[in-house]
C-alpha cells in the first residue's frame, strides 16, 4: 500500500495545476450552494405541512379559515383540552398506551425466549421451527385479515385489550425473532456455561444473564415495535368496533372521516398534534438508532 | 450440565409457538380455504364453490379498476421516490465544498447533511393515519394549505378540488405517498454511498470524469444492493396504500373508484358487505401478486455484484 502511494508521483504527472484547482474550487462551491438549495426546498416541503398543523392547533376556527399563514393571535391551549376530553382523544390515547405497552412487552418476552433457544441450542427441528417463525414475514397481512377476525371473535377477544395485544405481539414475532436470533448468536456463550457449572438452571441463566446482556438488542427491537404498534391502523380497524376501545390512529381517522372536520377544525388539529407527540419524543431520543434500525430492517 | 435441556427448550418454545400458530399460521392457511367457499360470515353454512370466486373476481370491473390504480402507483411511486432519494442523497454525500489540494470538492459530504437526514426521515416514523389526516387538511379545497399556497403566489387558476376530482385524486394520493417515503430512502442511500471508499471517486475525478459520469459509472453500480432493496420494498408497499386511500379519499375509494385499490376493495367486501369468501379470494390474489412482483422486481434489478 505504501509503496503504491510512493509510486504515484513518478508514474503520473502532478495533476493539480493551480489554475484548474481554483476553477474547481469555484465550481465546487457553486455546486455546493445549489445542493443546499435543493435540499432546503425538500426540507421546507417536509416541515411546512407539519408546522402548519401545529400552529393551526393553537388557532380558533375562524382564524384557520381567514388567516392560514399567520401565527395565532392568542395561543389557545383550550383546543387541546377540548380535543382530549370532548373529542375523546384522551381515551383513545390511553387505549393506545395500554395496548402498545402490552404488545411491546409481550413481543419482547416471547421473541427473546424463542430466539434464545433457537440461537443457542442444537436440537432436532431447530431449523424447521426457525423458518416457521421467520417465514411469516413473507405473507401480506391482508391475506390473513378475514380469518384473523374470526379467530379473535371465536376466542371472545373482539373489542378487548387482550385481543389486540395478542394479535400485535404475534404479528411482530417473525421480524423480532429474526432480529434477536442474530443478536443472541453474537453473545458470548462462556458466561452462560460458567453459570450452569455453578449450578444455575437454564431458566436462571436466561433471565439473570442473557436478558440483561441482550439489553441493546431488546431496546432496538422494542423501539421498532413501539413505532409499528403505535402507528397501527388496519388491525384495530378490523378487531375493534366499540368506539370506547378505539386506539388513537383509529379514533383520529374516525373523527376526520365520519364526523367531518367542519365541526371542529382546531380541535382536530390539536388531536393530530397529540397523536404525534409520543412518536416525536421517541424519534428525538433515539433518532440515530431508529434510522439505522429501520433501514437495516429493510435490508433483511 | 445438559440436564433439563429439552425440558428447558420445550418450556420456552411451547407457549410462543402455540400463540403464533393460532394468530398467524392458522389465519394464513384458513384464508386459502375460505377463498374457495361462498361464506357470508355468520351462518355456518358455507359451501365449497371451487374457483368460482376467482372467476367472478376476474370479471369484476371494480377489481380491474382497483388493480389498474395499484399498477399506476406501483410503477410511479418507485420511480419518483428513487429518483428524488438518489438526487438528495448524492447532494448530501458529494455536495460539500472547500478543502484544497487533491482532496477536492465533489467527494465531500455537505455541511449539515445529518440535519437534512433527520428532517427528511421524520415523516417515516409518523403513522400513515396521521399523514393522511394531515394531508386531508392540506388538500382541503376551500381553506387547505395547497390551494392557499397557490393563491398566495398568484396561481389561482391551478386551484383544484384535489381529492374530489377523479382526474387529480389518484395523483394526490401518489403525492402523499412520495412525501412520506422519500426520507427513508435518502437515509438508506446515503448510508450506502457513505460506505463506498472515497478514493474511488477521487481517482475517477482525477481521471477527468465529471460528476454525472462518476455518479452513473461509480456510485450507482456500487450501491446497487441498496437500490434493489428499495425497488422491492416500494413495489410491495405500493400494493398496500390501504390506509392512505381509506382515510384520505372520499367514498372512500374516490369519485368513480378513481382511487380504489385492491386492499381497500378487499376490506370493503369483507367488513362492509360480509362477503368473506370473495374477500379471501382477493387476499389470495394479492398474495400471488406480491410473490410474482417480488420475484420480477428482483429479476429486473439483478446485476453483477460489484466488489470493492
Amino acid at each position: 500500500m505504501t509503496t503504491l502511494r510512493e509510486d504515484r508521483p513518478v508514474t503520473r504527472k502532478p495533476p493539480a495545476q493551480p489554475r484548474t484547482t481554483e476553477r474547481a474550487d469555484i465550481a465546487g462551491r457553486g455546486f455546493s450552494l445549489a445542493s443546499h438549495g435543493f435540499l432546503i426546498v425538500w426540507a421546507v416541503m417536509v416541515t411546512v405541512p407539519l408546522l402548519w398543523s401545529v400552529v393551526s392547533a393553537f388557532k380558533s376556527d375562524p382564524e384557520i379559515f381567514t388567516s392560514p399563514w399567520t401565527l395565532p393571535s392568542r395561543w389557545r391551549f383550550d383546543n387541546f383540552v377540548r380535543a382530549w376530553n370532548q373529542a375523546e382523544i384522551g381515551s383513545y390515547f390511553l387505549n393506545s398506551v395500554i395496548v402498545v405497552a402490552g404488545g411491546v412487552i409481550l413481543t419482547l418476552l416471547l421473541s427473546s425466549m424463542v430466539a434464545y433457544v433457537l440461537a443457542r441450542f442444537q436440537f432436532p427441528g431447530n431449523r424447521i421451527v426457525y423458518y416457521t417463525f421467520v417465514g411469516g414475514m413473507l405473507f401480506p397481512v391482508f391475506l390473513a385479515l378475514v380469518p384473523l377476525f374470526f379467530v379473535v371473535k371465536n376466542l371472545g377477544l373482539l373489542n378487548t385489550y387482550q385481543g389486540l395485544i395478542l394479535v400485535y405481539a404475534t404479528q411482530s414475532m417473525s421480524f423480532s425473532i429474526f432480529f434477536l436470533c442474530a443478536f443472541f448468536r453474537t453473545q458470548p456463550a462462556s458466561l452462560v456455561e460458567a453459570a450452569l457449572l455453578d449450578g444455575c438452571t437454564h431458566w436462571g441463566a436466561f433471565f439473570r444473564i442473557m436478558l440483561p446482556l441482550a439489553k441493546p438488542g431488546l431496546i432496538s427491537i422494542g423501539i421498532f415495535n413501539f413505532l409499528g404498534m403505535w402507528n397501527q391502523y388496519l388491525l384495530p380497524l378490523v378487531l375493534t368496533t366499540d368506539p370506547s376501545k378505539y386506539v388513537i390512529a383509529q379514533g383520529l381517522a374516525n373523527l376526520t372521516v365520519s364526523r367531518g372536520y367542519r365541526s371542529d377544525f382546531s380541535g382536530l388539529f390539536a388531536g393530530l398534534v397529540i397523536s404525534m407527540i409520543p412518536v416525536l419524543v421517541v424519534y428525538v431520543l433515539f433518532q440515530r438508532r431508529i434510522a439505522a434500525g429501520m433501514t437495516a430492517g429493510a435490508l433483511r | 450440565m445438559r440436564y433439563g435441556k429439552y425440558r428447558f427448550i420445550l418450556s420456552f418454545l411451547l407457549l410462543p409457538f402455540v400463540l403464533y400458530l393460532v394468530f398467524v399460521i392458522s389465519p394464513y392457511l384458513q384464508a386459502f380455504y375460505i377463498a374457495l367457499t361462498d361464506w357470508q360470515g355468520f351462518s355456518a353454512n358455507a359451501s365449497f364453490v371451487g374457483l368460482a370466486n376467482f372467476v367472478r373476481l376476474f370479471q369484476d370491473p371494480i377489481f380491474w379498476i382497483a388493480l389498474k390504480n395499484n399498477l399506476f402507483l406501483l410503477i410511479s411511486i418507485p420511480i419518483i421516490v428513487i429518483v428524488l432519494a438518489l438526487f438528495f442523497s448524492s447532494m448530501i454525500n458529494f455536495g460539500g465544498s472547500g478543502g484544497t489540494g487533491p482532496r477536492k470538492a465533489g467527494v465531500r459530504g455537505i455541511a449539515g447533511g445529518k440535519f437534512y437526514q433527520v428532517v427528511y426521515f421524520f415523516p417515516c416514523v409518523l403513522s400513515v393515519t396521521v399523514i393522511a389526516v394531515l394531508w386531508q387538511f392540506v388538500y382541503e379545497p376551500k381553506n387547505g394549505l395547497l390551494n392557499g399556497f397557490l393563491s398566495l403566489i398568484g396561481l389561482d387558476a391551478f386551484r383544484q378540488v384535489w381529492l374530489g376530482d377523479d382526474k387529480t385524486a389518484l395523483a394526490a394520493v401518489l403525492g402523499v405517498s412520495v412525501w412520506g417515503s422519500v426520507g427513508f430512502y435518502v437515509v438508506l442511500f446515503t448510508a450506502a454511498m457513505g460506505s463506498v471508499p472515497r478514493e474511488l471517486y477521487e481517482s475517477g475525478l482525477l481521471d477527468g470524469a465529471n460528476r454525472l459520469q462518476t455518479f452513473w459509472h461509480l456510485t450507482l453500480p456500487l450501491i446497487w444492493d441498496a437500490m434493489q432493496v428499495a425497488i422491492v420494498h416500494l413495489v410491495i408497499g405500493a400494493l398496500d396504500t390501504f390506509a392512505l386511500v381509506q382515510i384520505l379519499t372520499v367514498g372512500p375509494g374516490g369519485p368513480d373508484n378513481a382511487t380504489n385499490v385492491v386492499a381497500l376493495y378487499l376490506f370493503d367486501n369483507a367488513f362492509t358487505y360480509s362477503k368473506f369468501g370473495y374477500a379471501s379470494a382477493i387476499g389470495v390474489t394479492m398474495f400471488a401478486l406480491t410473490l410474482v412482483l417480488t420475484i420480477v422486481a428482483f429479476r429486473l434489478s439483478r446485476r453483477e455484484r460489484v466488489e470493492y
